[in-house]
C-alpha cells in the first residue's frame, strides 16, 4: 500500500512533467517564428513588393529585386483552387449533413478522411497527370487544380460540421411553412451557417497556401512577371512556398535573405487567416 | 432523429412532402446536384490510385511490382535501374522514430491542457499548438537548413563523431558522417511537426471521456494522476491510438521539410545521422528533372506505394477509432 504522501507526491511530479513538456513543445514555435522575422525583416522594403526576382546576377549586382510576381501568383493560384474546390466541397458537405440517411454517406465520409490524409505531394502528381501532361506544360491552372485537391476534403468536412451546428428544428420550421427541401437548405440552413462556412474556407485557404510540394511540378514557378494576364493561368506561375524552397536551396546569399522575407509574408498570410478563422469560431461559440 | 424530442423520423423528413410537380423536380435536381458534386471526393481518391498506377505501369512492367518494391538500386544516372526499397526504408524509419519521439510529449501536453490547466490557459495553449501545426512545412525546412542542421552538426554530431572516432571506431559506419543533413535531423524536425497533430487528436479523445468516469474515480479517493491513469487513459485509449496513427500518416507524407533536411541519398540508409531519402522527398527532388520516361514512371510508381501506405495507415486509424470508441469505457 502506497502512503498518501507518496501518492500526492506522484501527482505533483506528473503535473510538473506535463507542464514542462508543454513549455518544451512550444519552444520551437517561438524559435522558428522569431528566426524568420529577424532574418527576413531586412529584405522587406518597397522593392520587395514592387520588383520581380529576375536572374541571380540581378541580386548579385545589387540591383533591386523583389517578389511581387510571387505574391500575386500565390493569390491567383489559391483563389483559383478555392473556386474549383468550393462547389465540390460544399456539395459533399451538404450531402453529409442534409441527407444523413443516404447510402453513400459512410463511404463518402471515409473517402473524405482518406483524401485528407493523403500526402499533398500525391495531389500534385494527380494534377500533373490530369492537367500538365495533357496540356503539355506547367501552368498556374494546374497549380490551382493541385491545391483544389488539398482543399476539397477540408471544405467538405468543415461544411458538414458547420451545417450540423444548425439545430434540426430550424429545418423543420422551414418545412412546416411549406418550403421544399432544397429551399430549406439554400435559403435557411446555408445562410444560417455562414460564419461556419467562411471559417472552413479560411482554414482550407490557410492549409493550401503553405503547400509547396504539389506546386513544384504543376505551377512550376517563374522568376518574372508574365507578359499577359493569361500568363497567370496558362503559363508557369510563382507562389510563395515553392519560391521559398528554391531560394533556400539556391547558392546565392542575397537570395537567402529574400527567402526569409518570403517566409515572413507567407507566415503572416497563414497566421492571419488562422486568427480570423479562430475569431469567427469563438464569436459563434459565445453567442 | 438527432436533436430535440420530435416524433418525426429523419427518413420521413427527407421524403419530399406531396405537392405539385415542380416541387418534386426542384428537390430531385438539388439532391442529384449535391450527390454528383459530393461524388467528386470519392472520384478524386480513386482517380489518384488509378493515375499513379497507370503512370507507374512502365516501371512495374520493367521491374515487376515486387521487384520494384524490393529493388535496392535507384540509378537514374547510368544504368537506369530503379527500385524503391531505399525510400520505403527511409520513410518507415523516419516516421516510426519521429512518432516514438513525439508521442509522450504530445500526450503529456494534451493531458496538461485537458485535465490540469484552467480553461483560459488551455485555450491559449491549444491555439498555440494549432499554430505550430499551421506553420508551412517549407518554413520549418528553411529554419532547419539554416539554423537547426548547422547547430546539430556543431554541437552534437561532431563531438559524438569525434568521441566515437577515439573510443569505438568500429561504430563509425553506423553513426555516419556529421554533415548535419540526414536521417536524425529529418526525424527530429518531423517529431516537432507531428506533435501538434497528436496533441490535438488526443485532446479530442480526452474531451469525449464522460464526467461520470472521472467522478467515480475521484469518489474513490484517487488523486488527479490516478484518475488519469485508471479512469481517463483506458477510456480514451482508442482515440489516442487513432490519433497517433493519423500523425504517423502525416509523418509519412511530410514532404518539404524532409526533402530539405534528409540529405537525399538514394541508397539504403545504414547510418543514423547520415543522409537518406523518403518516398515523398525523392518525388519532390527528382520529378522536375526526371531523365526519360522510365525515370518518370518509376517516380510515379513510388507515388503509388506512398498512396498504398497512406491508405493503409488511414484505414487502420479509422478502424481503431471505431472499434475502441464504443468498448473503451467498459473494457478497463
Amino acid at each position: 500500500m502506497i502512503s498518501l504522501q507518496r501518492r500526492y507526491m506522484y501527482d505533483k511530479l506528473m503535473k510538473l512533467f506535463f507542464a514542462v513538456n508543454t513549455v518544451l513543445v512550444l519552444i520551437p514555435l517561438v524559435i522558428i517564428i522569431s528566426y524568420v522575422v529577424v532574418q527576413g525583416i531586412g529584405a522587406i522594403n518597397l522593392d520587395f513588393f514592387t520588383q520581380e526576382l529576375g536572374s541571380p546576377s540581378r541580386a548579385m549586382r545589387g540591383q533591386p529585386t523583389g517578389l511581387v510576381h510571387t505574391i500575386i501568383g500565390t493569390f491567383v493560384i489559391d483563389f483559383m483552387a478555392l473556386i474549383i474546390a468550393m462547389p465540390f466541397g460544399l456539395g459533399a458537405g451538404i450531402m453529409l449533413s442534409e441527407y444523413p440517411d443516404h447510402k453513400i454517406n459512410p463511404l463518402l465520409r471515409i473517402m473524405t478522411d482518406t483524401l485528407n490524409g493523403m500526402p499533398a505531394v500525391l495531389k500534385g502528381l494527380l494534377a500533373w497527370a490530369l492537367v500538365v501532361k495533357p496540356m503539355g506544360g506547367f501552368s498556374g491552372f494546374a497549380g490551382g487544380v493541385a491545391l483544389a485537391f488539398v482543399m476539397l476534403p477540408i471544405l467538405a468536412r468543415s461544411t458538414e460540421s458547420a451545417l450540423m451546428n444548425i439545430p434540426w428544428s430550424l429545418r423543420e420550421a422551414g418545412l412546416a411553412v411549406g418550403l421544399p427541401r432544397w429551399r430549406v437548405v439554400m435559403s435557411v440552413i446555408v445562410p444560417a451557417s455562414k460564419t461556419g462556412l467562411v471559417t472552413g474556407l479560411l482554414i482550407a485557404f490557410a492549409r493550401a497556401v503553405g503547400e509547396a510540394a504539389p506546386l513544384l511540378f504543376t505551377s512550376f514557378g517563374n522568376n518574372y512577371m508574365p507578359n499577359r494576364w493569361t500568363g497567370w493561368i496558362f503559363g508557369p506561375v510563382d507562389s510563395l512556398p515553392q519560391r521559398l524552397y528554391s531560394l533556400a536551396i539556391s547558392p546565392y546569399r542575397q537570395w537567402h535573405e529574400l527567402g526569409w522575407a518570403a517566409g515572413i509574408v507567407l507566415l503572416s498570410l497563414v497566421i492571419l487567416s488562422f486568427i480570423v478563422a479562430r475569431l469567427a469560431t469563438m464569436e459563434k461559440k459565445y453567442r | 432523429m438527432r436533436k430535440g424530442n420530435t416524433t418525426i423520423s429523419t427518413s420521413e423528413l427527407l421524403r419530399t412532402p406531396p405537392g405539385p410537380l415542380y416541387r418534386w423536380l426542384g428537390d430531385g435536381i438539388f439532391s442529384w446536384t449535391v450527390f454528383i458534386l459530393g461524388m467528386a471526393v470519392i472520384v478524386s481518391t480513386i482517380l489518384m490510385a488509378i493515375v499513379l498506377y497507370l503512370d507507374g505501369a512502365e516501371a512495374f512492367s520493367r521491374f515487376g511490382i515486387w521487384g520494384f518494391l524490393r529493388g535496392r538500386v535507384w540509378d537514374p544516372g547510368s544504368s537506369f535501374v530503379f527500385g524503391s526499397l531505399p525510400f520505403l526504408f527511409g520513410t518507415v524509419i523516419t516516421s516510426v522514430v519521429s512518432l516514438l519521439i513525439a508521442f509522450v510529449p504530445a500526450v503529456a501536453v494534451a493531458l496538461f491542457t485537458a485535465e490540469y490547466s484552467p480553461r483560459w490557459l488551455s485555450q491559449i495553449i491549444e491555439n498555440l499548438i494549432n499554430l505550430i501545426a499551421a506553420i508551412p512545412s517549407v518554413i520549418v525546412g528553411l529554419w532547419g537548413v539554416f539554423v537547426l542542421a548547422p547547430w546539430l552538426r556543431g554541437t552534437i554530431y561532431t563531438p559524438v563523431y569525434l568521441w566515437t572516432l577515439d573510443n569505438a571506431p568500429s561504430l563509425l559506419p553506423i553513426l555516419g558522417n556529421p554533415i548535419g543533413y540526414g536521417m536524425a535531423t529529418a526525424t527530429l524536425v518531423l517529431a516537432v511537426m507531428i506533435i501538434p497533430y497528436t496533441t490535438a487528436l488526443t485532446v479530442d479523445a480526452l474531451r469525449l471521456v464522460p464526467r461520470e468516469q472521472r467522478e467515480a474515480a475521484y469518489a474513490l479517493g484517487a488523486t488527479k494522476w490516478e484518475v488519469i491513469k485508471m479512469a481517463i487513459i483506458p477510456y480514451a485509449r482508442g482515440g489516442i491510438l487513432a490519433g497517433a496513427m493519423l500523425s504517423f500518416g502525416r509523418a509519412i507524407g511530410e514532404t518539404m521539410a524532409v526533402a530539405m533536411l534528409i540529405g537525399n541519398r538514394n541508397t539504403l540508409p545504414f547510418s543514423i545521422i547520415g543522409p537518406a531519402s523518403t518516398m515523398p522527398s525523392v518525388i519532390v527532388n527528382e520529378f522536375r528533372e526526371a531523365v526519360g520516361n522510365l525515370h518518370l514512371s518509376s517516380l510515379m510508381a513510388v507515388g503509388f506505394y506512398l498512396f498504398l501506405v497512406s491508405l493503409a495507415v488511414n484505414l487502420v486509424a479509422a478502424h481503431i477509432q471505431r472499434k475502441f470508441s464504443f468498448t473503451g469505457g467498459r473494457a478497463v
